[in-house]
């Protein structure tokens, strides 16, 4: 009955495209301009955030506590209350309360708080004694943290920033209901307003192919930046051939 | 050539300082290997990071080349660093560069250019014997492999001091005869000053030229190798000297330890000392090697009780300092380690 009933509203197959992809690439726009500023802004600050701590390269106890505690504000508040309780600064920076606009200004801050964090745990894994190396080879400060530092821990960075890019879809999605547009948008006022189940469904599955692309490629980046998995995958495949004969020979 | 000055280290400050090095004075001329050995937690370590400049001293003075490298600022020290080549336990290599990248990095520091920096990256390969590793990484090269891109890397800048802090631990036996024959060939070729960190004492007995010993941040013995090892009274010789549980004593005899101290020990010493006493000799256990081309060596015989003074004099005479070890202490007592002693 109710599939009757909902589909005198919902929106017809044919029109479906015409309102789910723009949607789909006002996601991609939003997405991808935060995540350019949490790179560009999440990776000096995690670094900073490292090197500030004791046994960094600038050990300073005061500043470190200072900024990881303006960090984990950022990660502390659910991001609804984020955006709304920053609406007059983002008003201030990009004139609007509305559209992708107004989104980016709080998802950018929660997303370099975030990252902030997974890029100084992904340098605490990095071996201290590479440090050492460095700085006995004559690297200055930024040498090594560019060299022994961020180039060592580049693998966990990666496998981070795909957790996080996709940490960003989902709050695109909240973003969405102050008129930023965007695929979850669609969903939250199609799918659960109207109770249409084939734009529900439609958005769904994008949503979880975006996702899932977004895992895809963030693996394929971790395995290529790491040298060890990157040659035992290939000796893997040269090996396969080889394993599968007796198999053919039956 | 390098040298410390009355070089104090003290971590924290007030009633929770701890001295960590006190009033340590050496040096390593050029084309030295100058060992320093001692248990964990001597300073060994802090020691290394005071000369490689990454800790600055409390007090006293690292000094190469004539010049005092204690009281340079930071920016300063940075450029200083590149005088002293540090080789570092096997761990190391930077994982995500082949080894012709690795080795490249004190240059790519220093800003040479691309040429440049390979250039001089395939001759340090080359001295290392690596040419055909050169893109391999890490994970692909053997602990001895690893360590030789280590030395290469170290010498990128062409340091006249080299400090290899515990450069051969955790190698197996070929491996570290090849890093200790390799470091040996640079000291000639490249008239280095090679300061040898170790806990390891049979690798100080292959690569060193002078040792000193390190216990609770003093030194508490130093000198030339094949002298201490002549010493008799030395418990630095004595912890170096290669030692093994010697055979069982025939009934009847009297258990003697016998010292090579001099260079003069006729090679028949055994039976010659065998006629002048009047006693056959019972050969127990003996180590006779020649280290930085002199002989040194240890025996262990037993033989019919004669008058102490005897004995004592007869091995004086072919160079040997005897000891007459009591019937009181077991004979499977194992040798006195340093680590006791102190």
């Amino acid at each position: 009955m109710s599939v009757i009933h909902s589909a005198v509203n919902d929106v017809p197959l044919d029109k479906i495209p015409a309102l789910v992809f723009p949607a789909l690439v006002e996601t991609l726009i939003m997405v991808g301009i935060v995540m350019v500023i949490v790179i560009v802004v999440g990776v000096p600050l995690g670094a900073l955030v490292h090197n500030l701590a004791p046994g960094g390269l600038i050990e300073n106890r005061a500043a470190h506590s200072t900024v990881s505690w303006v960090v984990s504000i950022g990660r502390s508040l659910p991001f609804l209350i984020l955006m709304a309780s920053i609406m007059p600064f983002t008003r201030l920076i990009t004139g609007t309360n509305i559209g992708i606009a107004a989104a980016v200004v709080p998802m950018s801050l929660a997303g370099v708080a975030f990252f902030t964090r997974i890029v100084e745990n992904s340098l605490r894994s990095v071996p201290p004694s590479l440090v050492r190396v460095a700085r006995a080879s004559g690297a200055s400060k930024l040498q090594v943290v560019r060299t022994a530092q961020l180039s060592e821990a580049v693998p966990q960075i990666l496998g981070g920033l795909t957790i996080n890019t996709i940490a960003m879809i989902e709050y695109s999605a909240i973003a969405g209901t102050i008129g930023a547009g965007g695929i979850g948008y669609v969903a939250v006022t199609y799918g659960y307003q109207r109770f249409d189940n084939t734009v529900m469904l439609v958005t769904i599955v994008i949503l979880v192919v975006t996702v899932a692309l977004v895992q895809l490629l963030g693996d394929a980046a971790v395995r290529l930046t790491t040298p060890y998995a990157r040659r035992s995958s290939k000796r893997m495949r040269r090996a396969a051939p080889v394993s599968s004969e007796p198999v053919l020979a039956a | 050539m390098i040298s410390l000055d009355k070089l104090t280290k003290v971590f924290g400050h007030g009633p929770h300082a701890t001295v960590v090095l006190e009033d340590l004075n050496f040096s390593v001329a050029e084309r030295e290997i100058f060992a320093i050995v001692g248990p964990s937690g001597a300073g060994k370590s802090t020691l290394a990071q005071c000369i490689n400049l990454l800790e600055r001293p409390t007090s006293g003075s690292v000094i190469v080349n004539g010049e005092n490298l204690s009281h340079l600022n930071e920016e300063q020290l940075r450029i200083a660093r590149r005088r002293i080549g540090t080789i570092f336990q096997s761990d190391g290599l930077f994982s995500r560069r082949t080894a012709a990248q690795n080795v490249a990095l004190p240059l790519e520091y220093l800003g040479a250019t691309k040429g440049e920096a390979k250039h001089r990256v395939a001759e340090l390969l080359e001295r290392v014997g690596l040419s055909s590793r050169a893109n391999h990484f890490p994970h692909e090269l053997s602990g001895g492999q690893r360590q030789r891109v280590g030395i290469a890397r170290a010498l990128a800048l062409r340091p006249s001091v080299l400090l290899a802090d515990e450069a051969t631990s955790g190698l197996d036996p070929e491996s570290t005869a090849s890093i200790v024959a390799l470091l040996k060939e640079l000291r000639d070729d490249l008239g280095l000053a090679i300061l040898f960190i170790t806990h390891e004492m049979d690798t100080v007995l292959k690569v060193a030229d002078s040792v000193a010993r390190l216990d609770h941040g003093h030194i508490v013995e130093s000198g030339a190798l094949v002298s201490l090892l002549r010493d008799p009274t030395s418990l630095l010789g004595q912890a170096l000297r290669p030692t093994s549980t010697p055979a069982v004593l025939p009934a009847g005899k009297d258990q003697w330890q016998l010292v090579y101290a001099n260079a003069h020990v006729p090679a028949d010493w055994l039976s010659t000392l065998s006629l002048t006493v009047g006693s056959p000799i019972s050969l127990l256990g003996a180590s006779i090697e020649t280290i930085n081309g002199a002989v040194v060596g240890q025996a262990t015989i037993g033989l019919n009780a004669t008058d102490d003074s005897t004995i004592i004099n007869a091995a004086l005479d072919l160079g040997l300092v005897a000891e007459r070890i009591s019937e009181q202490r077991p004979l499977l007592a194992p040798a006195p380690v340093l680590e006791i002693v102190a």
